[in-house]
């Protein structure tokens, strides 16, 4: 089974909810977490993996050998990215731009391209606390493209599958949150009960939906803010699987890496009951 | 010469529109005879690349210079490897392109040798 925790807004408690779930499922389950948010991967601060294994990830950019090519200009009319452009006898490759689908290679006639692989990022996982198996992505500084890099990382399986697969999502409701939502079983949505915590819950949720995946909320910092977050998902029958106080020592606990369940027990038994609420939902 | 100015609307009347790969149109004119054309630019609903695309554009309109307000890194290798000039025209008076064809004349205009910022691919995702 395969969870998602995406949130929209950033900040809202992504990862201090995906960190302690797995410790809650590792109790029962084999599980494995996955950091999916490459622009800033945190999630080893709690859960302190060993990282032992590495590879480097991208996609395949275009290479023109000159002397072969006619400047017909194909490869650049079929390239939706405008990552090829043949001006005059003169062709250009943008790698930035380009995503990798292999289209150019393909129309060539005169098989002028061949293709090469532009590192994007690397893919790191080990042992993790708890036998939990982690594993992350990091987007290498200056690219703009991390879709490539996370659906690497989601085909990147261990040697053992395990049980429970926990993916902690980017912020935002762009491509890369929907490449990691993709082919999940759950969407666990993280918010708080702010009118933007709002705003971008609603543009996850909208896309849980498109994609056909059973979703559930988490409110953080309850206590602050209004109940429009609340009145949303009444409305639009979205349960309210857990609620976290909006509280000082919890602030300080996940600040200097601890876990929320370690630091605050008394959270375990809401943990262990969501864990079966989303348990009993997917297998409905 | 033949040049293409960013404009923002269909006329040589037209505002000019200081953005090059997302303008609205771009205003081809001859700077001897006078004759003009309108074109909507092609590039203007791209997910990506609209700047290689807008220069791929008017490079295949056959012009020896653009006017714009700024050129990205990518419109600036496109336009230079197709050896057209580039000129900056000022981003914050609205101008039509006629008057901005008469500051180019009046030798006003700044030809630049280099990308004007740095693009904005990747901005927003």
């Amino acid at each position: 089974m395969r969870i998602v925790v995406a949130s929209g807004k950033g900040g809202t408690g992504k990862t201090t909810i995906a960190t302690s779930l797995a410790l809650i499922a590792s109790e029962q389950e084999s599980v494995r977490l996955m950091d999916c948010d490459v622009e800033a991967p945190n999630a080893r601060l709690f859960l302190d993996p060993s990282l032992d294994s590495h590879k480097v990830v991208g996609i395949l950019i275009p290479q023109v050998d000159e002397s072969l090519c006619n400047y017909c200009g194909k490869c650049a009319q079929v390239c939706q990215f405008h990552a090829i452009a043949v001006i005059g006898k003169k062709i250009l490759v943008f790698p930035e731009l380009c995503h990798g689908c292999g289209s150019c290679t393909l129309v060539c006639p005169e098989r002028a391209i061949t293709e090469h692989l532009n590192v994007l990022g690397v893919l790191e996982r080990g042992q993790a606390v708890h036998d939990i198996e982690f594993a992350q992505g990091t987007m290498k500084i200056g690219e703009p493209m991390a879709v490539p890099i996370i659906r690497e990382l989601k085909k990147w399986a261990p040697v053992v599958l395990p049980t429970i697969e926990i993916r902690d999502a980017p912020p935002g409701a762009s491509c890369p949150v929907v490449e990691t939502i993709r082919g999940a079983d759950f969407a666990l949505l993280v918010t708080e009960p702010t009118p933007f915590g709002l705003h971008d819950l609603k543009q996850v949720v909208a896309i849980a939906r498109e994609l056909g995946i059973p979703a559930g909320v988490v409110i953080n910092r309850d206590g602050i803010g209004d109940n429009a977050v609340e009145l949303y998902c009444s409305e639009n029958n979205l349960p309210i699987l857990m609620r976290i106080p909006m509280e000082r020592r919890i602030a300080v606990a996940i600040a200097s890496g601890e876990l929320l369940v370690e630091a605050a027990p008394e959270f375990r038994q809401a943990f262990q009951d969501m864990y079966e609420s989303i348990t009993t939902e997917v297998k409905i | 010469m033949k040049l293409a100015i960013s404009i923002s609307g269909k006329t040589l009347d037209s505002p000019f529109d200081a953005r090059f790969g997302r303008a609205t149109a771009f205003c081809i004119v001859d700077s001897v005879s006078g004759e003009w054309q309108a074109f909507d630019n092609p590039a203007i609903s791209a997910s990506g690349g609209a700047g290689v695309q807008a220069a791929q554009f008017v490079a295949s309109q056959g012009v020896q210079a653009v006017i714009s307000g700024a050129f990205g890194p990518n419109a600036y290798d496109t336009l230079a490897a197709a050896d057209i000039e580039m000129y900056i025209a000022p981003r914050d008076q609205t101008q039509s392109a006629a008057e901005i064809l008469k500051l180019l004349k009046d030798g006003k205009l700044t030809q630049v040798e280099a990308a004007t910022n740095k693009g904005h691919h990747g901005e927003n995702r």
